[in-house]
């Protein structure tokens, strides 16, 4: 006994040392096979804070440039209203929209890492949940990930476990957009068909398969395209329409029915 | 002595302050982002008691991983460094640090820079070991801690001779 206290007592630095590296890396493991981790992220009530105050701050030196880039989306909008609109979205009954947007501001952004998240100042208070998706005026930025009260954090698509059905505009091709990490303005789209004709320049939007974002939403053009190694599906790069260093407004899409398709889905899942 | 708690709370508080809205977001040439974060471990007073050199250094990664979404791996390089920083000292300063009249500013200019220097790649790596978590991509890492690590270390040796640290 005497022994294994001296043993402690000598060797406390290294122990604790241990005991400290053993707990961060932990933490990093376990989020490495799971989320986000539930704890450390910048949606919190402080960071969240900080950032705020500091966005509030920032915020003005671009204010010319963002004025401009919300004309610019009204201009659009216009354009659509004059010019006939689809049917669904003149809609007054709120019972019968599918999708709701929110609008929210980005007060911390990150591209250079292989996993990059956003924060953006709208939270559960706002009525914002995990799983919503967030785009911008010009694409798709990212999904949320954890929020707390006035905030949350956005899995941008700039990051190596975000996964987003995607399809080649006007035909059903889809399949799943991914992230190297190499490049922040290039993302990857997989399991597209070796059949299915493809020309560089051809416009990316999101797929009807996934239940978070509405079917096209633009997303980037293609820039190049290889088989892969099994040479039966593409690979294509596809860059992207955000300029993801420089963003500030966006939009949250909440999808009304997500809760009944994941529903049936499981259902039909557990019958099998 | 009280001084010098008060001077190291403070330290803490601005470096995190500084790394997070200043040097996260400088992506200078599209993924260079300085960690200066660093320049409290070079800092903190060497007779201090380890352990707490150790915790504090933990809990200065932590804060930094809250901001940056990053899960605990700053943590995870400060505490190793923290734990090794002895072992450098005594690489570079040689039996010089046994003495009780050691000040790190009473060292050679070359010798702060060593020590920086190797502070600073010991961190680099553990920290994007971590992040990339994957030997296929060392080419990457290796890219990243030379590009990085020379950014700050840049970085470190201009702040770390605008404060520079006289009487403590």
């Amino acid at each position: 006994m005497q022994q294994i206290i001296n043993f402690v007592i000598r060797y406390k630095n290294f122990l604790l040392y241990l005991f400290l590296l053993m707990v961060s890396l932990g933490f990093t493991i376990q989020s490495h096979s799971y989320h986000q981790s539930r704890f450390f992220n910048s949606s919190s009530w402080v960071t969240g804070n900080i950032y705020a105050a500091s966005h509030s701050i920032s915020s003005y030196f671009k204010l010319s440039e963002e004025n401009k880039r919300l004309v610019d989306e009204n201009e659009h909008l216009r354009k659509l209203l004059f010019n006939g609109v689809p049917r669904d979205s003149v809609l007054i009954d709120s019972t019968w929209l599918i999708h709701t947007v929110t609008a929210g501001r980005v007060i911390n952004n990150s591209y250079s890492r292989p996993r990059n998240y956003i924060t953006i100042n709208k939270g559960a208070q706002d009525s914002v949940k995990p799983d919503m998706g967030v785009i911008t005026a010009e694409g798709i930025l990212g999904i949320v990930e954890n929020t707390s009260g006035k905030y949350a954090t956005v899995q941008s698509i700039l990051n190596e476990r975000s996964n987003i059905n995607a399809k080649i505009k006007n035909t059903n091709h889809f399949g799943s957009l991914v992230w190297d990490t190499k490049r922040y303005n290039v993302v990857q789209l997989v399991d597209i068909p070796r059949l299915v004709p493809l020309t560089i320049g051809d416009t990316i939007v999101t797929g009807a398969m996934s239940s978070i974002f509405p079917e096209n939403i633009p997303i980037g053009t293609i820039q190049k395209f290889d088989l892969d190694h099994s040479q039966s599906f593409y690979r294509i790069d596809v860059s992207l329409f955000n300029d993801m260093t420089n963003i500030k407004n966006v939009y949250i899409v909440n999808n009304m029915d997500r809760r009944e398709i994941l529903e049936l889905e499981t259902e039909t899942l557990n019958e099998q | 002595m009280n001084n010098n708690y008060f001077i190291n709370t403070i330290r803490f508080g601005l470096l995190i302050l500084v790394q997070v809205l200043v040097f996260n977001r400088l992506n200078f040439f599209g993924f260079i982002n300085p960690m200066v974060y660093i320049l409290f471990l070079y800092w903190f007073p060497i007779k201090e008691n380890r352990a707490v050199f150790i915790g504090l250094s933990f809990l200065l990664g932590l804060a930094i991983d809250f901001f940056s979404d990053t899960m605990a791996i700053h943590a995870a390089s400060t505490v190793t460094i923290a734990y090794i920083r002895p072992a450098i000292m005594r690489f570079v300063f040689g039996v010089n640090i046994e003495f009780q009249s050691f000040r790190l500013s009473n060292s050679t200019r070359a010798q702060q820079i060593t020590f920086l220097a190797l502070l600073i790649v010991v961190h680099h790596l553990v920290y994007f070991t971590l992040e990339i978590f994957s030997l296929a991509n060392v080419l990457v890492i290796i890219k990243k801690v030379l590009a990085i690590g020379s950014a700050s270390l840049v970085l470190c040796l201009l702040f770390s001779s605008l404060f520079s640290v006289r009487k403590e």
